[in-house]
């Protein structure tokens, strides 16, 4: 790769032409753009886990990881267009913006880099997207509740951080359900930013005027939270859909042992970035047949096997997995129709 | 003519000579600690010093220089904009949008904004203001402007901006070129001509001015509406460059602005200013911020630190190396 660079932009371009089926010579930088919250950390983990593995057992040369030091974009940009001359040959992306990274994601393309995206994923068609079913799993709240409150009900919803993606998809999600369930009415909706001390604060606020509630549906960050609104206001307990936290499984244990009490948790695993460099990996193994979009599933926890994990997240953390490669290529023959 | 004429008549030759001398020096001093961060780049990855190189990582760095400029103008009165970030998002938002889909509507709000500068800078002057208080407030107005234009991220910048950042002139690279021009132009009218020079000598001696008969009012308005045109420029270069906007795009552009203008041999008393250094500080900072701190292969967890670290180390080169030559 060095001397290819010597011969600049163009050389760069032909480098896409030399994929072949042996990537331990291949060098995956991860460009992230923030990484003040619990999520982000175990992003980092996740990531930092299975590239160092992956380092070691030579399937890949290096894999490094970057962190801007704003949420900005033109800092993001920026740092994009160093890894391009830094010689990368793919990079694994979180980004700060769909659409305003898209003249730097171009560039790298443009110099024959892979680019693949996930979370904060990026519209520049010639990128990769790991996309998680967001509204699936909105859908699948619905779907859940009627087998907790089968006589159906008022429900409250909270939702999360406005107008990003993934609050809207969810909340789409949720809509559908209802409208596959009409025993279910949704007569409330709070705004909780995915964060227990939001979503405590506005479930207290509107808790007065809201007629009984059955349960509530949510995006995660929030179920805790909500819990606590409606032991203080001495309300009944309604069923709370959960986000994988710890908080949250913590407590639905409590409940579980007091009196049985059952619910469902889901939520996007952070090691969904080990998921995006196994992806990159595998586009730099040659794989012309990977859709450029791909979707992947929710990790999601039922009455049975929560409080089996619980012991492995730490204390304000939230429930990951870790893929593997294997796991990547099932995901990959999943989405090829 | 003019007070600023007069006060360097009455200077002896021997004077003036040492004081050029000095003048030099500080004109040296960006261009010093831009080679120096140009060195530590091409010693830990030679291959960034290429055509290829100073295209990727110096196109970035023209909006902040635009936007240095920008800050200058109003430093250059004695006065700070903290809104200048956020006024080149709106920009860019706006471009985006309106100047993409109906160019005509595009370019009236652009020159009204430019208009709202002029008049945020008569407010200033004639209500004795504090510009800070006043840019402060702003800067959330224009933020809140920019998400009513582009409520979620998106739109597409004009195919004419889009082929012009993309410029590839032969030999040398198009921000360097960029660069070079937005210096020059500056330094010619701020530097040497003699409307340049009432509007330092507003910043720097206002009193005197006045006296001379001078509008100190009128001095405002264009400093502050040149402000104003230098961020719809940097706002322009910068979706040029994303090809896409975003509500927040703009907002670290603030503080990045001051520090070039600073960096670049200004100072805060006003009148003090270079623009050909403010243009050498805006590349020393994006290119200190961020290649030299990616190449630098820093573990993450401390790589925002270190961010930190880097420009505090520029910007305290800059003050000793002048300390030491006074």
């Amino acid at each position: 790769m060095k001397k290819l660079f010597v011969l600049g932009a163009l050389a760069a371009m032909l480098a896409s032409g030399t994929a072949l089926a042996d990537t331990s010579g291949k060098k995956i930088a991860f460009s992230n753009n923030y990484a003040g919250n619990s999520w982000r950390q175990a992003m980092l983990d996740s990531y930092g886990a299975v590239t160092k593995k992956a380092v070691a057992d030579k399937v890949v040369g290096a894999a490094d990881i970057f962190t801007t030091a704003d949420k900005e974009v033109p800092t993001q940009a920026a740092q994009v267009q160093n890894l391009i001359l830094q010689g990368y040959d793919a990079i694994v992306i979180n980004a700060a913006s769909p659409d305003a990274l898209n003249g730097a994601i171009k560039q790298a393309c443009d110099a024959g880099i892979v680019v693949v995206s996930f979370d904060g994923v990026v519209t520049e068609p010639c990128a990769y997207r790991v996309v998680v079913d967001y509204k699936d799993m909105g859908k699948q709240e619905v779907e859940q509740m009627a087998k907790f409150q089968p006589k159906g009900g008022n429900l409250l919803e909270i939702r999360g951080l406005a107008g990003t993606s993934i609050d809207d998809a969810i909340h789409a999600g949720i809509l559908e359900g209802v409208a596959a369930h009409p025993e279910f009415k949704i007569v409330g909706s709070v705004t909780g930013d995915w964060d227990q001390t939001t979503a405590q604060k506005a479930v207290a606020t509107i808790l007065p005027s809201l007629p009984d509630v059955v349960g509530i549906v949510d995006q995660g960050g929030d179920g805790y939270g909500a819990a606590q609104a409606f032991a203080a206001a001495g309300k009944p307990r309604p069923t709370i859909i959960m986000g994988n936290r710890q908080d949250e499984l913590q407590w639905w244990k409590e409940q579980k042992e007091k009196d049985g009490y059952q619910t469902w948790s889901a939520s996007i695993a952070p090691g969904v970035s080990s998921l995006a460099f196994w992806v990159a990996q595998q586009v730099l193994d040659g794989r012309t047949d990977i859709p450029h979009d791909l979707l992947v599933p929710y990790l999601a926890f039922t009455q049975d096997n929560f409080e089996a994990e619980l012991p492995k997240i730490v204390k304000g953390g939230v429930a990951s997995h870790e893929y593997t490669q294997a796991d990547a290529i099932a995901a990959i023959k999943a989405n090829i129709k | 003519m003019t007070a600023a004429s007069l006060d360097t008549t009455a200077k002896t030759s021997a004077e003036r000579g040492a004081l050029a001398r000095a003048r030099l020096l500080r004109g040296l001093l960006p261009a010093l600690s831009l080679a120096l961060v140009l060195l530590a780049i091409a010693w830990l990855n030679p291959r960034a010093i290429s055509y290829f190189g100073f295209s990727l990582m110096l196109n970035l760095a023209i909006p902040i220089a635009l936007a240095t400029i920008a800050q200058m103008f109003v430093i250059a009165g004695n006065e700070l904009d903290l809104s200048i970030g956020t006024f080149v998002g709106f920009v860019g938002c706006v471009t985006a949008t309106w100047l993409k889909d109906a160019p005509l509507i595009g370019v009236v709000i652009l020159l009204g904004s430019i208009g709202v500068y002029a008049l945020l800078g008569a407010l200033i002057h004639l209500r004795n203001l504090p510009s800070i208080v006043v840019t402060l407030g702003m800067s959330f107005v224009w933020q809140g402007l920019a998400i009513l234009v582009l409520p979620k991220p998106g739109g597409k910048a004009p195919d004419w901006l889009l082929g012009l950042m993309a410029f590839k002139p032969p030999f040398i690279p198009f921000p360097i070129i960029a660069a070079l021009l937005i210096g020059l132009i500056v330094h010619f009218g701020l530097m040497r001509t003699s409307y340049g020079v009432i509007l330092r000598g507003s910043g720097g001696n206002p009193a005197a001015l006045g006296r001379a008969g001078w509008s100190l009012l009128k001095t405002k308005i264009v400093l502050f509406a040149l402000a104003g045109l230098f961020g719809v420029l940097s706002g322009m270069a910068l979706i040029g460059i994303t090809t896409s906007a975003d509500a927040n795009i703009g907002n670290g552009y603030t503080l990045l602005a001051i520090a070039g203008v600073i960096l670049g041999g200004g100072e805060f008393v006003g009148g003090r200013v270079s623009p050909i250094g403010a243009v050498i500080g805006a590349l020393t900072l994006a290119l200190a911020a961020s290649p030299l701190l990616t190449f630098m292969h820093i573990p993450p967890d401390w790589q925002v630190a270190a961010n930190g670290a880097i420009l505090i180390i520029v910007l305290a080169a800059r003050v000793l190396i002048s300390r030491k030559e006074r």
